[in-house]
């Protein structure tokens, strides 16, 4: 296909649907591992005694394919797509964008089997061992040259706001992903990291937080503030609070990884920094659910009859959530209670499958679609998806809060003597009613994704992909968004 | 301002990265620096070679996701699993392994808490020693050498590289004390090391 017919330019969209589609199949298999993984929590015979099937290099491979697969496919797809419309402009060097995505692939599939074969870094979230983060380091900088080279060559002075969002997850996610594996490698698939234990800690989770800062954070708002606008027919409600919360996002977020060491051989004042930075982020994620919230209040009437703004919607509302659960989890006396516990994997849990996956669904009913140039296969499949999806994050958010209280509440308990009440052993018992309520909630989620899948691909399937230009200015339209050399 | 940030690229990425570099510089940044964090306790000595490969299965396997080595400061931890972490216990712990998540039990002090017998059984097959146990049954490193990748050496030099005072000693007669051990002594050895520290840790401050 040519860039360019009789002088326009055409947006590289295969490459958006390439990604869209890998990031669904990442969807299903990370989640599969993960339900997979709950499974062998009710019943630790599925472990069957295979080293590549046990729990720990499973449940490492859920993480890895759900967060790097799913996620940042999801990402980097919707950002190129994203990215071309506000800057109506094709996107610079499609054949560096390729690269991009082949090698990415390849990095997920590889990585994938690394960790069930054994190569593990030890550091969560960062498991990859170092070859695959000298890969990551390459492909995170060519994305780089594409996305920022794309905006460089934009026909619109403003750069829109999606596209700060996806250039602060760029910027800082290779900052972090740099700082936190320097390590010294010792075999192809063995490293030592370069700070040893309580230093090592300290980077560990400032990498941590800020990989949920920037990537599940940042990243997916870019998402939210192109497709959001789009969804509602509605412009976003307030400019002026977005460049607010964008910059107080980038600042304050960045502060707050210690949350994740409270009590820990760290340093106090790290830690009371820690804390402090944490409520103070409850600013800025709500001025940002606000303003989402406010941009879909004309549109509510939309929600009867588009399946794609539901999800986005529904998106928001865990987003205020889960924004809301993590501050309170940083306060040290509420941490005391969470930390070690199943919370932790509730909070995750409704901010990964309530808001990243579900925003992340909308997106696609949305971009399908267009892509395909033709109307969504099915709406009522897309329905009975959001329903599904949402009594699986229930089950499992709600059961994780419940075990988890329960965790810390009788480990904790003292009796009359000044001695623990009850054993490790017992408070493990009392778990195996909710670590089933959580497999039937997972169950939920991922029967929903594939059927959406299945929609997807018959909306898709037969399709030709639809060449879309990047549109000629009209004059009042071009002096409004005073373009870049000229009038086209 | 904001006007002339949002019209240039360069800017943007300029100032996303100062904005975003604060935090790091100020919080995490000296705590890099900070070497009473990374220097080890008196008492502190690195793992020997078979404890060194018991805890390099032990992040293979990602035990980690569900026993953490962090004993907190509360008084029902510290009675259930024994003295509170110090910073200066981890100096030889490359990455840190304080793990995030208790599915099971922690594990900074459980050396000496059971028989090398118990371990090698609990390990194999967790439901033959506690009957409601969720844990995986490990039985392959049984199988397995303790020096099957033949890299003892080239994991204690790059230790060594990164500070950790291993005597050239030591490294040479690493593959031959590896001789005829198992994954699964590995293992056991490395468990039974944890917690060896705070013992002295402890009766040291006691004399103060």
């Amino acid at each position: 296909m040519t860039a360019i017919n009789n002088g326009v330019e055409h947006y590289e969209d295969r490459i958006v649907a390439a990604f869209t589609f890998c990031s669904i199949a990442w969807a299903i298999l990370g989640m599969a591992a993960g339900v997979y993984a709950a499974a062998e929590l009710v019943w630790p015979q599925l472990n069957f005694g295979l080293p590549w099937l046990s729990f720990g290099r499973l449940r490492t491979g859920h993480t890895n394919l759900v967060l790097f697969g799913f996620g940042v496919s999801a990402l980097i797809g919707t950002s190129f797509y994203s990215v071309q419309r506000t800057s109506h402009v094709r996107l610079l060097a499609p054949k560096l964008a390729w690269f991009v995505f082949y090698a990415w692939q390849l990095t997920i599939v590889l990585g994938a089997w690394s960790l069930l074969a054994g190569w593990n870094g030890g550091k969560e979230y960062a498991e990859l061992e170092w070859p695959f983060d000298i890969a990551i380091t390459v492909i995170w900088v060519a994305y780089a040259v594409v996305f920022f080279g794309t905006i460089a060559r934009r026909k619109i002075a403003p750069i829109y706001i999606s596209n700060w969002f996806y250039g602060a997850l760029i910027i800082v996610v290779a900052m972090l992903h740099i700082v936190n594996n320097l390590a010294l490698p010792a075999t192809l698939g063995k490293s030592y990291s370069l700070l040893p234990g309580a230093q090592d800690a300290i980077v560990q989770w400032w990498y941590g937080h800020n990989a949920v800062g920037f990537l599940l954070t940042g990243g997916f708002l870019g998402m939210l503030y192109y497709f959001l606008p789009k969804q509602a027919e509605q412009p976003i409600w307030s400019y002026r609070l977005s460049i607010v919360a964008f910059w107080a996002f980038v600042y304050s977020y960045i502060w707050a990884g210690p949350h994740h060491l409270h009590y820990n051989a760290i340093p106090e004042w790290v830690q009371s920094l820690g804390v402090i930075m944490s409520l103070v982020l409850l600013a800025p994620s709500w001025a940002t659910m606000i303003n989402g919230v406010m941009t879909v209040s004309n549109a509510w009437r939309k929600l009867k009859t588009d399946p794609a703004l539901k999800f986005i919607v529904l998106a928001l509302a865990f987003y205020g959530l889960a924004t809301f659960e993590g501050p309170m989890m940083a306060i040290r006396s509420v941490n005391v209670m969470s930390h070690f516990t199943e919370w932790t994997i509730g909070h995750v849990h409704s901010g990964a499958l309530g808001w990243n996956a579900l925003i992340t669904f909308g997106t696609f009913y949305y971009l399908v679609p267009k892509l395909a140039g033709r109307p969504l296969h099915s709406t009522a499949l897309a329905n009975a998806h959001f329903w599904l999806a949402l009594a699986g994050i229930m089950l499992y958010v709600l059961s994780m809060w419940a075990a988890g209280l329960s965790q810390s509440l009788l480990w904790l308990s003292l009796d009359d003597l000044g001695e623990v009440r009850y054993s490790f052993v017992e408070v493990m018992n009392a778990m195996a009613p909710y670590y089933l309520l959580r497999l039937v909630g997972g169950v939920l989620f991922l029967a929903g994704t594939v059927l959406m899948a299945e929609n997807l691909r018959r909306t898709f399937a037969g399709a030709r992909t639809l060449v879309v230009s990047a549109p000629a200015m009209v004059p009042a339209h071009a002096a409004a968004l005073a373009p870049i050399g000229g009038t086209p | 301002m904001h006007n002339a940030i949002e019209r240039n690229t360069g800017l943007l990425i300029f100032g996303i990265l100062v904005v975003a570099s604060i935090g790091g510089l100020v919080q995490v940044l000296p705590a890099t620096l900070d070497d009473s964090l990374g220097a080890p306790a008196p008492n502190v000595v690195p793992y020997a070679p078979l404890e060194l490969i018991g805890r390099d299965i032990y992040i293979r396997e990602s035990c980690s996701t569900c026993h953490s080595q962090q004993v907190r400061p509360l008084l029902a931890e510290v009675k259930r699993y024994g003295a509170y972490a110090r910073a200066g216990e981890f100096a030889y712990d490359r990455p840190f392994l304080w793990g995030s998540k208790r599915t099971g039990p922690d594990l900074l002090r459980v050396g000496g808490k059971y028989t090398d017998a118990w371990h090698r059984v609990h390990l194999q097959d967790p439901r033959a020693v506690i009957p409601t146990s969720i844990m995986p049954a490990y039985p392959w490193l049984a199988a397995r050498a303790a020096n099957a990748g033949n890299d003892i050496q080239a994991r204690l030099k790059t230790l060594r590289a990164l500070g950790h005072p291993y005597a050239d000693e030591t490294i040479e007669a690493a593959p031959a004390t590896l001789e005829g051990k198992t994954e699964l002594d590995a293992v056991v050895a490395y468990l039974q090391s944890l917690g060896r520290f705070a013992v002295a840790d402890v009766e040291e401050h006691a004399g103060h």
